[in-house]
C-alpha cells in the first residue's frame, strides 16, 4: 500500500484505479445497456432530440427473445459448452500426465522436449487452421462438434502441459519419495499424492483451457458450416450480421450471455485459481 | 531384525564420484550416525540405502539379502526428511496411516497402530488436524509417527533436526534417544551437527568428500581421531592445531616453532622417536588446557596472549595468539583474565594429539 498523506493514497491509487476500472469495464456496461435498449433508440441518428448513449428509460427483453426464439442461440449455447468441456478434459488428461513425466521422470531430452511443446503453442492457429482443415475433411470430420473436440488440444494439451510442468516442479520431491517408502508404487505416489497436491494447479490449467475454447473462433469458423452446429462466437457474429446490416440488440444479448459461463466458472474457482498461479504448496 | 552392510558402495554423477568405496556393517538394533560437512556423501548414502537412488557399484543388504534392485516400498525401511513431508492435504491420521493402507493393513490394525504411535509421541489430540495447522516440532512428531506406525526393519533420518530452532533441536534429540532406546529398532541418521552426533550415535561415521574418515563409538572419536579432519571437526569448540619441528634436546623431544617451545611427554615422545628433525601437527583440544601454575609442573606449558574473552558461564573460553597461531582455550569460569593479558597454559600431557603434516594421519 501507498505510505503517507490521503492526497497521495487518491493520487496513487483510488484515482488510477478507478480509471483502469472503468476502462475495464465499460465494453461490459455497453454490450449491458445495449442488449436492453429497444431498437428504436438503437437506430436513432445521434443528433437527434433527447438522444442519451449511456441510459436508456424503455429496458427491454425483446432482444433476449429474439435470440432464443429467432436464432438457434440455445444449440450454439449447448455446443459450445459440450465441445469446451470435452475439449478441456483431453487437454487436461493430456496435460497432467506429460506435465508430471517432463517434471518428474529423469529421461534423456526432458527439457529440450518440454521447450518443443512450448513451442507448439506458440504457432499461430491463423496458420494451424490450413493443414488441419485438410486433416478434418479427409477424416470427413468437418461441420461436426468432434472437428473443433480434436483440434482444440492441438493448442490446448501445450498450455496445460507447460502449466503443470512448472506445478509440479514445486511439489516437493520428497512428498512423493515419502511415499514410495510408505509403500506406493510410482502410479500410486502420483495419483494419492502428487495430482492432489497439485490440484490447484490443475483447476487454474482447467479454466484457462475452458475458457480458450470457449472463446475460440477462427477454427470454429473454419470447420463448422451449417447454423445447428455452430459455437456461440461464430453463431453471433454469423447470424446477426446478414450483409452489413448489424443486429446490435441480439447481438450484444448473445455476446452477454455468451459471456456468462465463463464469469461463472472464474468467480467459483478464483481462490484456487489464484493459488495455483501462485504455486503455494505448503508442507 | 534390522542389520544392514554396505560394501564397496561407490555413487558418481556423471563425472563426479560422490560416495567413494564406503564399506559399513550396522548391526541389528544399533544406533548409526553418519556425520559430515555439506556436499561429504553422507545423504547420498542414506538415499542410497533407502532406494532412492541408484548404487553406481558395490552392494546392500538388509538382514542377509541384497536389496540393490528393490524400490523402496520393498524395502522395509522409513525414512523421516529434513522438510518433514507430510502430505498436505491429508490429516495427521491419514499421514500417518497412508503407508498402512498401501500395504493393505485391515482397518482396526490400522486405527490400533495409528494410535499406539500418537500415544508414544503425545500427538493423540492432534489426529484430525491439518499438517499446515501443526507447529515444527509436532510436524516433526507426525513425520517420526508416519515413520514408527509401520515398524520398519530399519529407520532413516535426514538431518531431521534440522528445521528447528534450538531449543526444540535439543529437546527432540532427547526424545529421539528415548524413542530408538524404546522401540530398539536399527536406525540410521545424517546430521551435518557433531553434537547431535555424539550424542545419538552408538557409532559415529564421519565422511568427508565421499569417503569413510572414521567409524568409531563418539568417545573413541573424541579420544583417538584417525587424523586431522575427525580430529577438528569433532567437539565444540575445535581443536587447536600448531604445526611444529620435532627435535631433540637432553634424551628427550621437544616440539617447537615461532611461538612455543614444549618439552614432549613420554607416550607422544616415543611415537615421534621416527620424526626428529620434521615437522607435525600438534592438535589439543580446548578443554585440555588449563592455565598452569596449580598443575602439574610436568605438563609441557606454553605463553600466549588473551585476545578475546568469551564467558559462557559454566566456562571462560579464551582466544589467544601463541606464537603465530590461534588457539582457544577452554578453562574453569573462576579464572579472572583480561585482554592483552600475558597468560602460561598447560596442557594434560595424555591428551596430545599429533598428526602427520602431509597425510593428515594421526601419528
Amino acid at each position: 500500500m501507498i505510505e503517507g498523506a490521503i492526497w497521495r493514497k487518491w493520487a496513487f491509487f483510488y484515482l488510477p484505479m478507478a480509471l483502469f476500472l472503468l476502462f475495464l469495464l465499460f465494453p461490459f456496461y455497453w454490450m449491458v445497456i445495449t442488449s436492453v435498449r429497444p431498437d428504436g433508440e438503437l437506430y436513432r441518428p445521434w443528433n437527434s432530440v433527447n438522444y442519451n448513449p449511456f441510459w436508456t428509460w424503455n429496458p427491454t427483453w425483446d432482444h433476449v427473445r429474439y435470440l432464443f426464439e429467432e436464432t438457434l442461440f440455445a444449440a450454439w449455447l449447448w455446443n459450445t459448452m459440450f465441445i469446451a468441456l470435452v475439449s478441456t478434459a483431453i487437454s487436461l488428461v493430456c496435460g497432467v500426465f506429460a506435465g508430471y513425466a517432463l517434471s518428474r521422470l529423469n529421461f534423456p531430452f526432458a527439457g529440450s522436449l518440454g521447450t518443443g511443446i512450448f513451442i507448439t503453442y506458440l504457432v499461430p492457429q491463423t496458420l494451424l487452421f490450413i493443414p488441419l482443415a485438410e486433416i478434418i475433411r479427409n477424416y470427413r470430420l468437418g461441420d461436426t462438434p468432434w472437428s473443433l473436440i480434436l483440434t482444440y488440444p492441438t493448442f490446448l494439451i501445450p498450455f496445460c502441459t507447460w502449466l503443470m510442468m512448472g506445478y509440479f516442479k514445486a511439489v516437493p520431491k520428497e512428498l512423493e519419495e515419502c511415499a514410495r517408502i510408505d509403500g506406493a508404487s510410482r502410479w500410486q505416489a502420483m495419483l494419492y499424492i502428487v495430482i492432489p497436491v497439485a490440484i490447484p494447479g490443475i483447476l487454474s490449467a482447467g479454466i484457462f483451457a475452458f475458457t480458450l475454447s470457449w472463446n475460440e473462433f477462427i477454427y470454429a469458423l473454419v470447420f463448422l458450416s451449417s447454423p445447428e452446429q455452430k459455437t456461440v462466437p461464430v453463431g453471433v457474429t454469423s447470424e446477426l450480421i446478414r450483409g452489413d446490416v448489424f443486429f446490435w440488440g441480439p447481438l450484444m444479448a448473445g455476446a452477454l450471455l455468451g459471456s456468462i459461463p465463463v464469469a461463472i466458472a472464474y468467480s467459483f474457482f478464483v481462490e484456487h485459481y489464484v493459488a495455483g498461479l501462485t504455486g503455494s504448496v505448503k508442507g | 531384525m534390522g542389520q544392514v552392510v554396505l560394501k564397496g558402495i561407490n555413487k558418481f554423477y556423471d563425472s563426479v564420484h560422490a560416495v567413494k568405496d564406503v564399506n559399513l556393517q550396522i548391526r541389528d538394533k544399533e544406533f548409526v550416525v553418519f556425520v559430515g560437512p555439506s556436499g561429504c556423501g553422507k545423504t547420498t548414502t542414506l538415499r542410497m540405502i533407502a532406494g532412492l537412488e541408484a548404487i553406481s557399484s558395490g552392494d546392500i543388504s538388509i538382514d542377509g539379502s541384497v536389496v540393490n534392485g528393490l524400490a523402496p516400498m520393498d524395502r522395509d525401511i522409513a525414512m523421516v526428511f529434513q522438510n518433514y513431508a507430510l502430505y498436505p492435504h491429508m490429516s495427521v491420521y491419514d499421514n500417518m496411516a497412508f503407508g498402512l493402507k498401501m500395504r493393505k493393513f485391515t482397518r482396526p490394525e490400522i486405527d490400533r497402530r495409528v494410535r499406539d504411535a500418537a500415544d508414544i509421541l503425545g500427538i493423540g489430540e492432534l489426529l484430525k488436524r491439518k499438517p499446515r495447522q501443526l507447529s515444527g516440532g509436532q510436524r516433526q512428531r507426525v513425520a517420526l509417527g508416519r515413520a514408527i506406525v509401520r515398524h520398519p526393519r530399519v529407520f532413516l533420518f535426514d538431518e531431521p533436526l534440522s528445521n528447528l530452532d534450538a531449543k526444540l533441536r535439543v529437546q527432540m534429540r532427547v526424545e529421539l534417544k528415548k524413542l530408538h532406546l524404546r522401540l530398539g529398532t536399527t536406525a540410521i541418521y545424517v546430521t551435518h551437527d557433531q553434537v547431535e552426533a555424539m550424542t545419538l550415535g552408538d557409532r559415529v561415521v564421519v565422511m568427508k568428500d565421499g569417503v569413510v574418515q572414521q567409524v568409531g563409538e563418539p568417545l573413541e572419536l573424541y579420544n583417538r581421531p584417525a587424523n586431522k579432519f575427525v580430529a577438528g571437526f569433532i567437539g565444540s569448540p575445535t581443536m587447536n592445531f600448531a604445526t611444529v619441528t620435532v627435535t631433540e634436546a637432553n634424551g628427550s623431544l621437544i616440539a617447537e616453532n615461532a611461538g612455543l617451545r614444549i618439552r614432549l611427554p613420554d607416550g607422544t615422545a616415543r611415537r615421534l622417536r621416527g620424526h626428529i628433525g620434521h615437522k607435525v601437527t600438534l592438535g589439543v583440544r580446548p578443554e585440555d588446557l588449563t592455565v598452569a601454575g596449580a598443575a602439574d609442573p610436568d605438563h609441557p606449558c606454553f605463553d600466549a596472549v588473551i585476545e578475546v574473552v568469551e564467558q559462557l558461564g559454566s566456562e571462560i573460553l579464551l582466544d589467544m595468539k601463541v606464537g603465530q597461531d590461534v588457539m582457544v582455550a577452554s578453562v574453569e569460569p573462576t579464572v579472572r583474565v583480561n585482554v592483552r593479558d600475558k597468560l602460561r597454559l598447560a596442557m594434560r600431557p595424555s591428551s596430545l594429539h599429533v598428526f602427520d603434516v602431509k597425510t593428515e594421519e594421526a601419528i
